[in-house]
């Protein structure tokens, strides 16, 4: 049966640019995704418990403040600690080039940095979903 | 995630057990596939039962999610279990939707105590996604002990909470003028209890004067339902709406109206469990042999008419419904 694909936009830390991340969310939905938005300053725990409880088959992480080295690695391993490991998780925001690799690295599959097009994310998510 | 019956039984048993992840997983299957849904369901029907359901519904933006926060915090206070299933609408274009009443309970979210879901409407239409009721079930076997729904904003009709919920928390706010008027018509009769919310706005006392008037003037209630006024930001007013809503359930349970609510909810959850696979049945059947193609033509040139094809097919499926059963 189709469903539609649930994912969670998220900002950890303190950071306060929210536009990017609500860009993203009506893009998201507006491709036919189901984005549950869980608002500015979340700690990386309280992530990875909306994504267990919600069961999204994305986490999507915004951060243009420049914490991203330490937040967004924190989001992949408390989720690996939980055991989860259907869950695509991507990022995105103000993240040089020279961090890319090593984000990668620690589990997060892309980063969008600002001026890609919204449909090149979305395809991104459609094609690299864990769970079928 | 495959779907056979052993790896739904794990999961039962994980769900019964506490873990989250796999009340997540089990509330994803009875939400997207009807197949599953049914497995479960039978599986999990004896745990059921246990739980106050409690339908949190108002107009859009009124303070519902503020409101079911603090309702929460409150329960949990008291040693209870608590889950949420919060509904928003699903964009009838793109069949996406945003889901943002979390953003109103982020601090629920580490709790042990607590599971918050959100839910897509998915084009149902009775302010709720008509897997609601589903997903319900599985949190009441997982131990929630309260479980709170927050509907879309309702405007006129979308009154699908009274077919699951105990008690109805109806939600207004001051400056709503005309629209108290509008709203009575199908929506003041399913309240049981009334919130006056943004109590620190100009016009609360007004409001709240409005609305207990017009539960004056309605005849025919067993109960009048009390108007509370809270304002949910501030977190003032919830100890009484805490304190309302356990009356609540106190007196369902006295008058034993609370049998006779999930009694009716019962009968209409079979009923429209048996229409649905009475259609799936009929669709079958007539579909193989292309039986309704050839009756279509018949109609369409006055050799026959609706009514006689239906008996005559209806007829004709008798052994076709023994054997799907
Ligand atoms: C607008 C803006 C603000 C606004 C924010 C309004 C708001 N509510 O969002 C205001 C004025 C409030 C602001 C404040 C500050 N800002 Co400012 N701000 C910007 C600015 C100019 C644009 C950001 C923006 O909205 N872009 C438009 C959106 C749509 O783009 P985006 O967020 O990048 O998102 C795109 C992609 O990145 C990607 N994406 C983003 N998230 C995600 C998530 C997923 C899952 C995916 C798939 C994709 C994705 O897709 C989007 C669409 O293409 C940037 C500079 C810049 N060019 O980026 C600075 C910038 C981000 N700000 C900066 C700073 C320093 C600040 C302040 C600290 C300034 C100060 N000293 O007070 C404060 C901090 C505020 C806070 N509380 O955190 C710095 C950050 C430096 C750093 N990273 O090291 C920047 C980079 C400016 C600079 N060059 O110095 N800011
Ligand atoms: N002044 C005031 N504002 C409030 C109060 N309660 C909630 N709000 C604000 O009202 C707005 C909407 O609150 P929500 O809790 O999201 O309302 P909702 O009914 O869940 O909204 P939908 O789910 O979108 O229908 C937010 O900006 C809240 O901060 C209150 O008691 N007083
Ligand atoms: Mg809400």
């Amino acid at each position: 049966m189709k469903r539609p694909i649930r994912v969670l936009i998220a900002k950890p830390g303190l950071d306060g640019h929210d536009r990017g991340a609500k860009v993203i969310a009506r893009a998201l939905r507006d491709a036919g995704m189901e984005v549950i938005y869980t608002g500015l300053r979340q700690t990386p725990e309280q992530i990875v418990a909306a994504a267990v409880q919600e069961d999204v088959d994305v986490v999507g992480l915004s951060l243009l403040s420049g914490a991203h080295n330490y937040l967004f690695p924190k989001v992949a391993d408390l989720l690996k600690e939980q055991g989860v490991d259907d869950v695509l998780i991507i990022g995105g925001g103000v993240i040089p080039n020279e961090d890319i690799q090593g984000l990668k690295e620690a589990g997060i599959s892309e980063i969008f940095t600002p001026g890609t097009p919204t449909a090149k994310m979305i395809e991104y998510i459609k094609n690299n979903l864990k769970r079928i | 995630m495959d779907g056979d019956l052993m790896s739904y039984s794990q999961l039962i048993e994980k769900m019964l057990a506490g873990d989250k992840r796999s009340c997540a997983k089990l509330i994803t299957a009875v939400e997207n596939d009807p197949e599953k849904a049914e497995k479960i369901i039978r599986e999990i029907h004896q745990y059921t039962g246990k739980a106050h359901i409690i339908g949190i519904t108002g107009p859009p933006g009124a303070g519902k999610s503020t409101l079911t926060d603090k309702i929460v915090k409150k329960l949990i206070s008291q040693g209870n279990k608590v889950a949420v299933i919060a509904v928003d609408p699903t964009s009838p274009y793109s069949g996406g939707s945003i889901l943002g009443d979390r953003i109103r309970m982020q601090d629920l979210a580490l709790n042990p105590d607590v599971f918050i879901r959100s839910m897509g409407t998915r084009g149902y239409l009775g302010g709720l996604s008509k897997y609601t009721k589903n997903a319900l079930k599985i949190l009441d076997a997982a131990g929630y002990n309260h479980i709170i729904i927050e509907t879309v904003g309702v405007g006129q009709s979308e009154v699908d909470v009274v077919k699951i919920a105990d008690t109805i928390v109806m939600v207004m706010v001051p400056g709503l003028g005309d629209d108290i008027q509008s709203i009575k018509a199908g929506i003041m009769e399913i309240g049981d209890i009334f919130v006056i919310n943004k109590s620190d706005l100009f016009g609360a006392d007004r409001t709240a004067l409005e609305v207990n008037m017009m539960l004056d003037l309605t005849m025919e209630m067993d109960r009048r339902p009390p108007v509370v006024k809270v304002t949910a930001v501030k977190n003032e007013g919830i100890d009484d709406l805490v304190n309302e809503i356990k009356e609540h359930l106190n007196y369902l349970k006295e008058s034993r109206k609370l049998e006779e609510r999930r009694k009716a909810n019962i009968k209409l959850e079979v009923l429209e469990l048996m229409e649905e696979q009475l259609r799936k049945i009929a669709i079958s059947h007539t579909d193989s042999e292309n039986k309704l193609e050839d009756e279509v033509i018949e109609i369409l040139n006055k050799n026959k008419n609706a009514y006689e094809v239906r008996d005559k097919l209806l007829k004709g499926m008798g052994t076709h419904l023994r054997e799907s059963l």
